[in-house]
């Protein structure tokens, strides 16, 4: 099939604004993703245009990005997804993800991200000795599984970049750094809970989330975002976990 | 414009599973910069998923002896005995350790670490699977690269994250820092230390169909053998039985743990007839041989390339009853619950849910077993006879240390990083103890500035996919699975002409400094075509089959001439030269491999 490939370009070493590039694709797959496009597109047409990725099957997270409209990971949309059933044609649009700097073409500045994602304190914290038979720590498989959903998380910030609130105001810490905090917080063996659940309780924290659920369609790991976020909400609410 | 000047004590280039763990123990008592191309997270160890190997023994009896057995077993009897029994006495410590860092195991009802079985490895008194790949789902690798890099961030390591490493500054015998590419602005950056590690992992991107990431291009190993360090066990490399067909994309050989089963065209189970005792868990060579052999006779599925794999519970229930397994069944929830990425990866790519339809799988070149010489504490080796190179250090998969010999056992990579790893940030921070910084050379980045300086303005025609893919061709139809000396010898001049190819005439179209993902690439392609050859130049030279290097014209293994590790030298004037060094053999006498 055909496609029509339009880019958002900018690189600021050239370019006063951004522009479109748009880009004529035959013998295309339905099975092909938009990363496989772009690398067409890099490798063949123009080596200028500029991306990250990596793992190119939706594990890394490198290459989040607004895929006709909605964030997603290039590697992980498939052509078929994005055309009429059976045509033998398409127009797809990409851009890079919003609410984050553009650094250059499809790359955006991930600092601003990260430093959300440092803020939570993402990292086991306990005060109790390690058992003494110096083996595992136990949990039930009932515990382990309250947080499942949330260790699923790539970081690639396909949510944050899709929110609302965040697009309002970027010191909101993001969906990406709640689901991170609910990892550790639901984690029966972590003891820090109340710190992270404080923080979620600060001004920018979990309350600028206004529900709008364009985390959840966002997210490539199929992590259901705005419930863990309303988990936080409902653990500062009643004080339990 | 003059390189900017970073000064830390050792210095780790790659952020994932190996140069995270090796931060973690370096940075307790030294100054440490961890580099990375990519943000760490991004790394390779990220998609590994089925488990970690350790003799736990949480459900069933197990110990490390068994563990280091099937490894040696694993390997071909090529695997340096010593170091072996360190990667499986330290598994378990390690895996405890890592708990201890939070790292979210699944499991038992008994509240221990889930383990589950794996390919090679066994109860060796009753020669069965045995349960010992701990795993958090099927996305293990997920969890031990996120574990690490909270634990980092905790500690408060300095990462430099997408600085891009270029060249290593040795000079004699001595090490000094590094040079890396700022990828954001195109600066170049020295780092100025006492010791190197390189943890960059390996190089699947010589081959057409691989597991591994579009980063994999073994900068690390290509750095290192541009400045006189010699590569080991080359012509090993493994190639994974079941990749997703056509795309290469992994699925663990937890779903074989897991009950699943190999299916050809005619409906056959045909594990049976190459593994009788271990069937669809014999180890990844046997396994990716055996689906060759079946295209090759016509028995792939619909007569095409590919076979498949099969994890709908009535299909594994059948063969658990059939193989005796009373009192083992499986449903689709288990499944769902045990391998939720893999049923991800299938439905997003296939269109294939895999408790409903089997999989459509070929082998993938998945795992280097050989690369930078080192020994026990990851210290770099400057030749076969094994002299150190003090201040160099490698771990993970770019290192041969040699676990893996001739063949890696799934579930070992993991360990492989955080044992060695572990080790690495030991030695590191002993010697920066012992040692004073060594002062600079003049212009010690200039080398490596002008070689970016002519890719960026070369005035040539040829693209670098059109080189890469030639590359890739060429190593999969010469130097793939099955090995003949004809069109090995052929490679290895093919090759040659590739680079000079890239060398001459390969031209860029991104002529600028900020983020120029275009120049970096085509850089790339000179490491990747450089481990090519070595690959290409040790195998042809191996006249034996042994684990992943299988010959047609020399179908046996020959202790007598070849019960030895390869090193393969890069000379000055683009020249390849082998050298020769015995195994460390130990309590396994080499014997006939039998699954």
């Amino acid at each position: 099939m055909k496609i029509d490939l339009r880019v958002r370009r900018f690189n600021p070493e050239k370019d006063e604004k951004p522009w479109w590039g748009e880009y004529k694709l035959d013998d295309v797959n339905s099975t092909d993703s938009v990363l496989d496009l772009l690398h067409r597109v890099k490798w063949e047409q123009d080596g200028t245009l500029t991306l990250r990725r990596s793992c190119a099957h939706g594990v890394c997270g490198s290459d989040a990005m607004r895929i006709n409209g909605a964030n997603a990971l290039a590697c992980k949309m498939l052509v078929a997804r994005l055309r009429k059933e059976g045509a033998d044609h398409a127009k797809i649009q990409v851009e890079p993800i919003l609410g984050l700097t553009v650094v250059k073409d499809l790359v955006v500045d991930m600092e601003p991200f990260f430093d959300h994602y440092k803020s939570v304190l993402p990292f086991f914290i306990t005060n109790t000795a390690v058992p003494e038979d110096g083996r595992e720590r136990l949990q039930t498989q009932e515990d382990r599984s309250r947080f499942d959903d949330t260790t699923k998380c790539i970081l690639c910030a396909a949510c944050t970049t899709s929110c609302p609130s965040f697009w309002a105001n970027d010191k909101y810490v993001g969906p990406a750094a709640i689901v991170q905090a609910h990892r550790f917080i639901f984690d029966s063996r972590d003891e820090a809970a109340e710190e992270r659940l404080n923080i979620m309780n600060e001004q920018f924290g979990v309350w600028k989330c206004r529900t709008a659920f364009n985390c959840t369609s966002a997210c490539p790991r199929d992590i259901e975002v705005t419930r863990a976020i309303a988990e936080v909400k409902m653990a500062l609410t009643t004080g339990t976990i | 414009m003059k390189p900017i000047i970073h000064t830390h004590e050792a210095i780790i280039v790659g952020g994932g599973g190996a140069g995270l763990m090796a931060a973690l123990y370096a940075s307790r008592n030294s100054d440490v910069a961890v580099l990375s191309k990519l943000y760490p997270t991004r790394s390779h160890t990220g998609a590994a998923q089925g488990g970690i190997g350790a003799a736990l023994g949480n459900e069933e009896d197990d110990n490390w002896e068994w563990h280091s057995y099937d490894t040696v077993k694993g390997g071909d009897y090529l695997s340096d005995q010593d170091a072996v029994d360190i990667l499986t006495k330290d598994a378990v410590d390690v895996v405890i350790e890592l708990e201890h860092m939070g790292l979210p195991f699944d499991r038992f009802p008994s509240g221990r670490i889930s383990q589950r079985r794996f390919g090679g490895h066994t109860n060796n008194e009753t020669g069965r699977p045995v349960m010992r790949a701990c795993h958090a789902a099927d996305r293990t690798g997920h969890m031990i690269l996120q574990t690490l890099y909270q634990q980092c961030i905790k500690n408060k390591v300095n990462f430099f994250d997408e600085f891009h490493v270029v060249d290593l500054i040795r000079v004699g015998d001595t090490v000094r820092g590094v040079v890396a590419i700022e990828i954001d602005t195109g600066d170049f950056h020295i780092f100025h230390g006492k010791a190197v590690l390189f943890a960059t992992g390996g190089w699947g991107r010589c081959w057409e169909v691989t597991s591994n990431a579009h980063s994999l291009t073994g900068d690390g190993a290509a750095i290192c053998m541009r400045r006189g360090i010699p590569m080991e066990d080359m012509e090993f490399f493994q190639f994974h039985p079941t990749g997703i067909f056509k795309l290469g994309i992994l699925i663990t050989e937890g779903v074989r743990g897991e009950g699943g089963v190999l299916i050809n065209g005619e409906g056959e189970r045909f594990m049976e007839r190459y593994a009788p005792s271990i069937k669809d868990l014999a180890s990844r060579d046997v396994v990716s041989r055996a689906i060759y052999l079946e295209i090759q006779a016509g028995r792939g599925i619909n007569g095409k390339n590919y076979v498949h794999l099969d994890i709908t519970p009535d299909t594994v229930n059948h063969y658990l009853q059939k193989d005796g397994y009373k009192d083992r069944s499986i449903t689709r929830e288990y499944i769902e619950e045990k391998l939720p990425d893999i049923a991800d990866f299938t439905k997003t790519y296939l269109g294939v849910d895999p408790v409903h339809e089997p999989m459509p799988i070929q082998p993938t070149a998945h795992y280097a077993m050989g690369g930078i010489p080192t020994d026990n504490d990851a210290r770099v080796l400057l030749d076969h006879e094994g002299t150190v190179l003090p201040g160099l250090y490698a771990a993970g998969e770019c290192a041969c240390v040699s676990v893996h010999g001739a063949n890696r056992l799934g579930t070992n990579s993991l360990t492989d990083l955080v044992v060695f790893g572990r080790r690495a940030g030991k030695e590191m921070t002993k010697f920066c103890q012992e040692t004073e910084l060594l002062p600079l050379p003049e212009n010690a980045a200039d080398e490596i500035i002008a070689e970016f300086e002519r890719i960026r303005h070369n005035q040539g025609s040829s693209k670098v996919f059109a080189l890469r893919d030639r590359m890739q061709k060429l190593m999969t139809e010469k130097v793939g699975v099955f090995r003949v000396q004809e069109p090995m010898d052929q490679a290895v001049t093919q090759l040659a002409e590739v680079y000079q190819q890239w060398y001459d005439d390969v031209s860029v179209d991104d002529k600028g400094k900020k983020f120029n993902t275009d120049l970096l690439e085509a850089w790339e392609l000179g490491c990747l075509i450089q481990l090519a050859q070595a690959t290409a130049v040790s195998a042809a030279a191996r006249q034996e089959s042994r684990g992943a290097h299988a010959r047609d014209d020399y179908p046996k293994r020959d202790d007598v001439n070849w019960l030895k590790h390869s090193y393969c030298y890069m000379k000055e004037d683009g020249r390849f030269e082998l050298g020769y060094e015995p195994v460390h053999l130990g309590r396994y006498e080499p014997k006939e491999r039998v699954y």
